[in-house]
């Protein structure tokens, strides 16, 4: 952490520790740079999971959550970098080829865009889908009533 | 390594016979993907030069449920992600929160819990075994398979009542105490089971048509396994002994002794092999297990009401597909802010495009099963 803290000084905005588990928040123009660093010299050349969380009164509402793994220290880090609505986010998914279905999945159920990635389109909903089911602002029983109706001939849409 | 791209395949080009590429559609109903899951291939004659997956036929939400539910009420859910391993996918769940919450389930309710979800282990790799061997056209193994996995079943059953969405475990501990005869059962399983095993691998090890169809099919390097993220059986095949089991032990796993069989060639040879020694050494953790169960209270004290504090925690396991996941943020009130699952078979199957190059179509089917995915779990 703080080698992290050393080499990038600013562009490193909070760390801490919560439960034994390290946590970067890192600036968001910045994810590639410090990702190539995380796996290059940190050894951390493993991406668990790539994941975000809606933070809908904050300025800027979106975490774009990387969990890391290093097989040489057995370690586990987590960075995350803010992003705001409409905000895009650089891609990993040429430092960790696993991050191409995981940003897949952020952007359908987020929205939030990567800039670099080879083929961002939705993964798990389908392509003519409207909206953003994991946002805060989604409501549990909210659907894409004009597909459902269109798709699977169910009146209600529901 | 090979890209992943899982480009739209907007260009067809002439291949070296004259003829053009081929597109074929497999699925989503066929009956070697398991479930529901759609694959597209692009054909050079019959060999494989482009793939794409497309799943979420079965996508119910399960990360947007739990925003709306408690976390007791939330706990059933999991069970349905992989519902041949339900057990271990309750595991992760009651520890992630138990580890957020800073309590630790009692030294008895680990040891049992470590005890049904070794056999959830078996009885996984049964279902595995059993369906990728009919997939490749050995139609004998699944009838023995399902006959163990039986047994398994009905030591769950007597112990909570359910099946296969068991809801095993509790937050904070166990519901039920061991049925009298729980360690007896156990017992007698797990000495028969090593010979059946050993009777399996009489029906397939040697076998020329099994070897013919696995050996170098689907191979991933260690290096393509640890870019792509694979892991469980699949990542151990590679050569890269990483069992978190061992990496950062959970449950009871740290009391007992057992290896983490790996091989070499990264094939779908080796990952039988693997699987299939670790249904053994499954076997043995039990069997040391249920040597010494602890006495004393089987729930930490916590109350009905559970309020983690603000804070955020990521919790792994070794299911028997590989790494599950759980990222739980808390912001201090009943039900959870964001559940995130780490799903092993989703993100395994993202190694599916590597795999599959420059095979046969007939390899997709062996492909698949080698990766032992449960589509519920990939859609969740």
């Amino acid at each position: 952490m703080q080698r992290f803290k050393k080499r990038f000084g600013e562009a490193i905005r909070e760390a801490w520790i919560d439960r034994k588990q390290a946590i970067l928040v890192v600036d968001a123009a910045t994810l590639r740079e410090i990702s190539l660093y995380a796996r290059d010299d940190e050894t951390f050349n493993y991406l668990s999971d790539l994941t975000a969380v809606d933070w809908p009164r904050r300025e800027k509402r979106f975490d774009v959550v990387l969990n890391l793994y290093s097989f040489s220290k057995n370690e586990r880090l987590r960075l995350k970098a803010h992003a705001a609505d409409n905000e895009i986010v650089p891609s990993v998914s040429n430092v960790w080829p696993t991050a191409n279905w995981l940003e897949r999945e952020v952007y359908d159920m987020f929205g939030i865009r990567f800039e670099g990635h080879p083929n961002l389109k939705r993964i798990l909903l389908p392509d003519e889908w409207q909206g953003y089911p994991l946002r805060k602002d989604y409501d549990i029983l909210t659907q894409d009533q004009a597909w459902v109706r269109e798709n699977l001939g169910i009146e209600s849409g529901q | 390594m090979s890209e992943t791209t899982n480009s739209g395949f907007t260009n067809v080009e002439t291949t070296v016979l004259g003829a053009d590429e081929l597109i074929i559609n497999m699925g989503p109903q066929h009956p070697s993907t398991h479930g529901v899951l759609r694959v597209k291939l692009k054909l050079d004659g019959e060999k494989i030069v482009d793939s794409e997956c497309i799943i979420g036929y079965l996508h119910r939400g399960v990360e947007k449920i739990a925003e709306h539910r408690t976390y007791q009420q939330f706990a059933p859910y999991v069970d349905r992600m992989d519902y041949v391993a339900a057990v271990s996918n309750g595991l992760g769940y009651c520890e992630a929160v138990e580890k957020l919450m800073a309590v630790e389930a009692p030294p008895r309710a680990r040891v049992i819990r470590t005890i049904l979800t070794e056999l959830q282990r078996i009885a996984s790799h049964l279902v595995w075994l059993g369906t990728h061997a009919l997939d490749i056209g050995a139609l004998t193994p699944i009838f023995y398979c399902f006959r163990e996995r039986e047994e398994i079943l009905k030591i769950f059953e007597k112990y909570c009542g359910a099946r296969l969405t068991t809801h095993a475990f509790r937050i904070g501990g166990l519901q039920y105490e061991a049925y009298d005869t729980l360690e007896h059962d156990v017992e007698r399983f797990c000495n028969d089971f090593n010979e059946k095993v050993d009777e399996y691998e009489t029906l397939l090890t040697e076998n020329r048509i099994w070897v013919g169809r696995t050996k170098g099919i689907g191979i991933l390097t260690a290096d393509e396994a640890i870019a792509l993220g694979a892991t469980g059986p699949v990542i151990r095949a590679s050569g890269v002994a990483w069992d978190i089991r061992k990496a950062m032990p959970y449950a009871a796993y740290s009391d007992y002794e057992f290896d983490i069989p790996t091989r070499k060639n990264g094939d779908t040879y080796d990952r039988y092999l693997v699987r299939m020694e670790e249904m053994r050494q499954s076997t043995r953790i039990c069997l040391q297990a249920i040597q010494n169960i602890p006495t004393g209270p089987i729930m930490a004290r916590i109350g009905k009401v559970l309020k983690p504090p603000v804070g955020e925690v990521y919790h792994a396991i070794e299911a028997p597909k590989g790494e599950l996941g759980y990222y739980i943020v808390s912001d201090a009130t009943t039900q959870p802010y964001r559940v995130r699952i780490r799903p092993p078979s989703f993100i395994n199957l993202q190694a599916f495009d590597t795999m599959v190059r420059g095979h046969l179509v007939a390899d997709v089917v062996a492909i698949i099963g080698t990766l032992d995915i449960v589509l519920g779990e990939v859609d969740r």
